[in-house]
């Protein structure tokens, strides 16, 4: 059952258009990761979800419910991060979890501890003397002690350090096996790649990729390195083939993971008496989307 | 070290300037606008000098006296008269100009880490500061000249070269001397809103000092920095002292201000902040809770200031019924409806002025909502479980009360001291109905606020716009002999004058179906519209 799903979501500014046709679905238990360049729409795309922006076409639903009608209902429900957390300077961290847990309808006091601890957190200094970091931290206690059934969490690591990220991710990992769903907004890919079951990229206001990690990844390039005994010829020329580098008698490449076989195929003839491949990071696949090239228009010839 | 301290502060003082450049014009002109339109319009009204006699009549009282300081009613001619009537308030203004800009360039910046960013550049230590001091003390020569020179210019009889550029330079040494002192108190406080809170309650115990010393004792007046704008006795005989005095202190309070910076860390302030609670109190956990946690430190402040107020207003009306007691002349040309004591005659006014300034904090509390919305906070809450309606229901809710208490406690602390120095005591019945009567109005401000916020968020501040009009034809029309109509355009203006006016139900309960409306469209807007 999908928790979370838009149909057609757009929204404009005035003339300015941020989301076009937006579709999103996260279903039940799962962790979807959610990126994009700067000013790609995800935080305009969370923003609708949480009934604070109002969608100029097409329709945002969570639990089934509408995401701008039954804000409040909703809400009851779900637990948020923004990535830029800013907090009333003159409440302690303490008082802001507390808070926030209240006006969700309740907060498990013992977690909210345990989670003070885990975090490391001083909750009885001011908000107006946190690093950002710390801001962050208070935030992700308040989501994480919450017993909510989606986190929507929007770039929540970006002021962490790698010990309090380690931290974060646990968390989302638990609340992943006891059931709950995450719409997890980030620039970290590793952290996406460790914890995302499935992934969408947005770029200018429409989503352009979605599926599973393994899914995008036969979408992009294997990375080879080959030693023949003798040289290859007509490499260049092969369909898919790009950024071929020889140095003597190596050469490395990439290629299509559809054309992978032929190529394959071709070069067993020249005598192989070393073969590396190492497959597409997340980093090589969103470098191709961020940069604005999509794989099929990229997908011909390639010069060295 | 301290040679590069200020270095490129000429670079800083041009980006101030550049950031302001909409600001201190809009400033300047106001009042330089104000300045230069009173005297013109007096002599419109005033034209001979029996005329003037007569008006120095009226304010040769002690209720006048507190409220706008002394004169040279012996020789009220219209110099002597503008200087009286528009001087002190036109510093009020100057003051507040100072308080809110230097604010800005100074303890707002930091706050929010774009002084660190500056700061990381090749700039000295003290350059930011000075950078603003530099600016703003530039700016107040500036005004000065152009006040000056103007008044001058405008060619009247009375207002000779000498005086006018007294009025100018009074002007400007009050603006200088707000600027320092907003600087320290940058340096002291923490917070943006510690820094304006602490000025402003300078500025306003210094004008109820002057208030007290003019009129019981001359020496306290020149302790007191708007006890010395009014100690000037501009377009009479014109004393300078008190724009030197002024000067001086400002250095002092200059040097001070770099001392403390230079002494502190970046962020850092001299009142420290202690730990807090590590758990919120049952009370902070609902939107009202945090409304109120938010602003308590303000309201209790204005409620403060809003009861001492009353209290001053109530202090001297002692003073003016035995001065008028010892005139039978002036008793019988002011006394104009029968069976009432003079200080039931002033009520109203004095009422009316605590009413419109009881809005203030009651509108404040309302903007708090839209305040933090542009900060990006509202989010926090509207993603709980949190209906805007709700929301802004909260808000508007404290603002209601808030007006409520403001109101009262300005009419409690008058009759408080009224009643023990007016002869037979005052009724307080009769006080608090006066007081409370202008409920209403207060209630339509608001509701006007929150109309604002649901529908035209970005244009929130036209409220003070509002509250200032509605001040300005109340308080000065009757000066200026306004139409009827252009008090009606504030609701201000439909309150019957308790208790020498009969009390019109049908306009109390008219003003607040009005208000009632108002917010009920003011809510479906906000529910309708994006949160920024």
């Amino acid at each position: 059952m999908a928790v979370l799903q838009t149909t057609d979501l757009t929204k404009r500014f005035g003339k300015f258009t941020a989301l076009e046709g937006v579709n999103l679905e996260l279903n039940e238990g799962e962790v979807f990761g959610f990126i994009g360049p700067n000013g790609a729409g995800k935080s305009t795309t969370i923003r609708i979800l949480l009934g604070i922006l109002k969608a100029t076409e097409g329709k945002a639903k969570i639990f089934g419910k509408d995401a701008w009608s039954d804000a409040v209902e909703i809400h009851k429900r779900i637990a948020y991060v923004p990535g830029d957390v800013n907090l009333w300077p003159n409440l302690t961290g303490g008082e802001v979890i507390d808070l926030f847990g209240a006006l969700r309808g309740g907060i498990d006091k013992q977690k909210r501890n345990e989670l003070i601890k885990r975090f490391d957190l001083d909750p009885s200094k001011k908000c107006r003397t946190y690093s950002k970091g710390n801001r962050q931290k208070v935030a992700l206690i308040a989501a994480f002690s919450s017993d909510a059934d989606l986190y929507i969490l929007d770039e929540p690591t970006s002021g962490l350090d790698p010990l309090m990220e380690q931290i974060f991710q646990a968390c989302v990992l638990e609340a992943k096996y006891a059931g709950k769903s995450i719409l997890l907004s980030s620039h970290i890919l590793s952290e996406v790649e460790k914890l995302c079951d499935r992934v969408g990229i947005i770029r200018q206001g429409k989503i352009i990729e979605t599926g599973t990690l393994d899914e995008l990844r036969h979408l992009t390039r294997t990375n080879l390195i080959v030693e023949t005994k003798n040289p290859i010829i007509n490499l260049q020329e092969f369909p898919g083939v790009q950024e071929i580098v020889e140095k003597g008698k190596t050469i490395s490449f990439q290629v299509d993971s559809e054309h992978l076989d032929s190529v394959i195929k071709h070069i067993s003839q020249y005598g192989v008496t070393k073969l590396e491949s190492t497959a597409p990071t997340l980093e090589d696949l969103f470098m191709q989307h961020y940069e604005g090239k999509g794989i099929s228009e990229t997908g011909v010839g390639g010069r060295s | 070290m301290a040679s590069t301290s200020f270095t490129k502060t000429g670079r800083l003082s041009r980006f101030i300037l550049k950031r302001d450049r909409v600001r201190l014009p809009l400033w300047i002109l106001g009042i330089v606008f104000f300045t230069f339109i009173i005297p013109a319009a007096f002599l419109d009204l005033y034209p001979t000098q029996q005329d003037r006699d007569i008006m120095a009549e009226t304010m040769k009282n002690p209720a006048m006296i507190a409220m706008a300081g002394p004169a040279d009613f012996e020789n009220y001619t219209i110099g002597v008269m503008t200087a009286h009537q528009m001087l002190i308030f036109t510093a009020i203004v100057v003051g507040l100009m100072s308080i809110l800009l230097v604010t800005r360039h100074t303890r707002a910046d930091e706050e929010d880490g774009r002084i660190e960013m500056v700061r990381s550049l090749p700039v000295g230590r003290l350059s930011n500061l000075n950078a603003a001091i530099v600016v703003y003390v530039v700016t107040y020569i500036l005004l000065a000249l152009i006040v000056g020179l103007g008044l001058f210019a405008l060619n009247i009889e009375s207002m000779n070269l000498e005086g006018s550029l007294l009025y100018g330079s009074i002007l400007g040494a009050t603006g200088i001397f707000f600027t320092a002192l907003t600087a320290v108190f940058a340096q002291a406080s923490e917070s943006p809103r510690g820094t304006i809170g602490l000025s402003i309650t300078v500025l306003i115990l210094a004008y109820l000092l002057r208030a007290i010393g003019d009129v019981s004792n001359e020496m306290l007046s020149w302790l007191s920095p708007m006890g010395l704008v009014t100690q000037t006795d501009v377009y009479s005989s014109n004393n300078w002292w008190p724009v030197i005095l002024l000067l001086v202190v400002s250095i002092v309070l200059i040097a001070l201000a770099y001392y403390l910076n230079s002494i502190r860390d970046m962020g850092a302030g001299f009142l420290p902040a202690k730990p807090g609670r590590k758990q919120a109190s049952t009370f902070l956990q609902t939107p009202i809770g945090l409304g109120v946690r938010l602003q308590r430190t303000g309201i209790i402040a204005w409620a403060i200031g809003m009861f001492v107020m009353g209290a001053s207003y109530g202090s001297v009306l002692g003073d003016l019924e035995s001065f008028f007691e010892g005139s039978e002349e002036l008793q019988n040309m002011l006394v104009t409806a029968d069976g009432y004591t003079l200080t039931e005659q002033f009520l109203p006014m004095l009422m009316m002025v605590m009413a419109i300034l009881a809005t203030v904090p009651a509108v404040m509390n309302m903007n708090k909502l839209c305040g933090e919305e542009k900060k990006g906070r509202m989010e926090h809450v509207l993603s709980k479980a949190v209906s805007r309606t709700k929301l802004m229901a909260s808000f508007l809710l404290i603002s209601i009360v808030s007006g409520f208490v403001m109101l009262s406690l300005s009419g409690i602390g008058l009759w408080a001291t009224g009643t023990s120095v007016v002869e037979d005591g005052l009724d307080f019945g009769m006080v608090y109905g006066a007081t409370i009567v202008y409920y209403p109005a207060v209630l339509v401000m608001i509701s006007i606020a929150v109309f604002l916020i649901g529908w035209f968020p970005r244009r929130t501040s036209f409220i003070w716009l509002y509250v200032f009009y509605s001040f300005f034809v109340l308080y000065l029309g009757g000066l200026f002999q306004f139409s009827d109509w252009v008090g009606k355009l504030s609701p201000f203006g439909y309150i019957p004058q308790l208790p020498i006016e009969e009390m019109d139900w049908m306009v109390s309960i008219i003003l607040v179906i009005v208000a009632i409306m108002l917010s009920i469209i003011g809510i479906i807007g906000y529910r309708k519209r994006d949160i920024q």
